[in-house]
């Protein structure tokens, strides 16, 4: 139920006196309320849950996993199956939970 | 190895098993506290790739398994209604009340919907003015923000054919109803990412100190709950409890400001029963005076309800870490997500579903 899914918004529309927005998740469009995070604009990834956003998702936090992989990386430099993850793509999504 | 192979970073993965083995040097029991999480560990066996001594027991944060049985007796009884349009989102259709599911209520005729954003609720109720539209306002902190908005935009829209029917829940009393109890077990947190985007960690912060207890605030993708794990033994190793984000990316320790204002303009806290656990003080919200207009228990006279659980089920030890679905008699036997007797076995959240569902009928498949 505390599913939160990220999503990275395309738009912005006032509706029924709302901030709205439409949220891409992966191939999914999806129409959210945003009125919880006012300082998120276009282009901004998000975490939506019961169809409102309600947290804007930090770009360089989100990068701080794959900063912490690649220092662990040369902590195994015994081991280089492991070594080539280094940055994928959507580390600011976070990835999409099931 | 089990699983790894699935993680998104099988290779962060590896590294967070690697670190937490060298960390880890006595035996350890971690509550996760949000079902998302519980979903999570089941699935990808985040649980059996720790070392043996670091067990993971699984909290009470599924809102479905918790909504008291009276609340969803008083759902049926009002979705049965002719001139009540039912909206509820999709965990509750299957959730057992003493007779019956909401599924059943409305294949007798009611008209029950399945909504997505309480916000829903809204156009549905313009486009019915002649019925009554109520909504199951349940949930945690997370969707609290999200119910308010309805009951606020109702009340300034001037829909008054709108009400909901609240059963929300706060995870902080229950984390302390959790340590306060002698049977206890858990020696550390991993905390509720979702609660506590909208929350922050402030209140955590209070727990952590009282009980000494450390509190790690995780996501939910497997590397972040090993992230979550390693952070919170830590600390057990080196004597600390204190409150640690693992979760950055998503939490702040303020939380998000216009979400609990609007909350709180909305409901008060006040206590809640917890299904399986019983009353906890101060643990849940209600509407505020302002807006008991909108109370779908004052608005709808249901009158005496007799709940009756099934004695086998032991989801309140489950939801508290004090017992793991398979020592249920009846987990899939007699209870399966087709035929739940408890609210654990429903939502995919409820630590016996998850067990259930990723196959893990026997003892000897978990450490224990
Ligand atoms: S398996 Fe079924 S009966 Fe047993 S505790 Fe879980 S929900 Fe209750």
């Amino acid at each position: 139920m505390c599913l939160g899914i990220p999503g990275q918004v395309v738009s912005l529309e006032e509706a029924g006196g709302l901030r709205m927005g439409k949220v891409r998740f992966g191939q999914i469009l999806r129409e959210a309320c945003l009125e919880y995070v006012p300082e998120v604009g276009e282009g901004d990834y998000v975490i939506v849950h019961a169809g409102f956003a309600i947290s804007r998702v930090n770009e360089e936090e989100a990068a701080r996993t794959y900063q912490l992989l690649e220092e662990m990386g040369q902590l195994q430099e015994l081991d280089p199956d492991d070594a080539e993850v280094g940055g994928s793509e959507d580390t600011s999504a976070g990835g999409e939970p099931h | 190895m089990k699983y790894l192979d699935e993680y998104r970073d099988e290779a962060l993965a590896q590294a967070l098993l690697d670190r937490i083995r060298r960390v880890q040097k006595r035996p350890w029991m971690l509550m996760e506290v949000c079902g998302g999480q519980t979903h999570s560990i089941v699935r990808y066996g985040v649980d059996d790739l720790l070392p043996k001594e670091i067990e993971l027991v699984h909290g009470p944060g599924c809102p479905v398994c918790v909504t008291p049985l009276e609340l969803i007796d008083k759902a049926h009884a009002i979705a049965s209604r002719s001139d009540v349009i039912f909206c509820s989102f999709g965990d509750m259709l299957r959730v057992p009340g003493s007779e019956s599911d909401l599924l059943t209520v409305r294949s007798r005729g009611a008209d029950v919907r399945v909504v997505y954003s309480p916000l829903e609720c809204l156009k549905i109720a313009r486009s019915h003015p002649d019925r009554q539209v109520v909504f199951f306002a349940i949930g945690f902190e997370t969707t609290a923000p999200a119910n308010a908005m309805l009951v606020s935009r109702a009340r300034q829209e001037g829909i008054d054919n709108i009400s909901v029917l609240v059963s929300h829940v706060l995870v902080p009393p229950a984390l302390e109803a959790i340590l306060d109890s002698p049977v206890n077990r858990v020696q550390g947190f991993l905390g509720p990412g979702h609660v506590c985007a909208i929350m922050g960690y402030r209140e955590y912060e209070a727990i952590s100190a009282r009980y000494k207890v450390p509190i790690v605030i995780t996501g939910f993708e497997p590397s972040d709950l090993l992230e979550g794990v390693l952070m919170a033994v830590t600390q057990l190793e080196e004597g600390r409890a204190e409150v640690e984000n693992q979760y950055a990316r998503v939490v702040t320790r303020d939380g998000n400001g216009a979400a609990q204002g609007l909350v709180s303009s909305v409901f008060e806290v006040c206590e809640r029963k917890w299904r399986g656990v019983g009353p906890i003080p101060q643990s849940g919200y209600r509407l505020r005076e302002e807006f008991e207009n909108f109370d779908a228990e004052r608005r709808f006279e249901v009158g005496a309800i007799d709940t009756q659980e099934p004695p086998v089920c032991i989801s309140g030890e489950v939801l508290r870490g004090i017992k793991k679905p398979h020592d249920c008699p009846a987990f899939g036997t007699d209870c399966t997500p087709a035929h739940p007797l408890g609210a654990t076995m429903v939502s995919s959240e409820g630590a016996c579903a998850a067990y259930y569902l990723y196959g893990r009928h026997h003892k000897a498949t978990t450490k224990g």
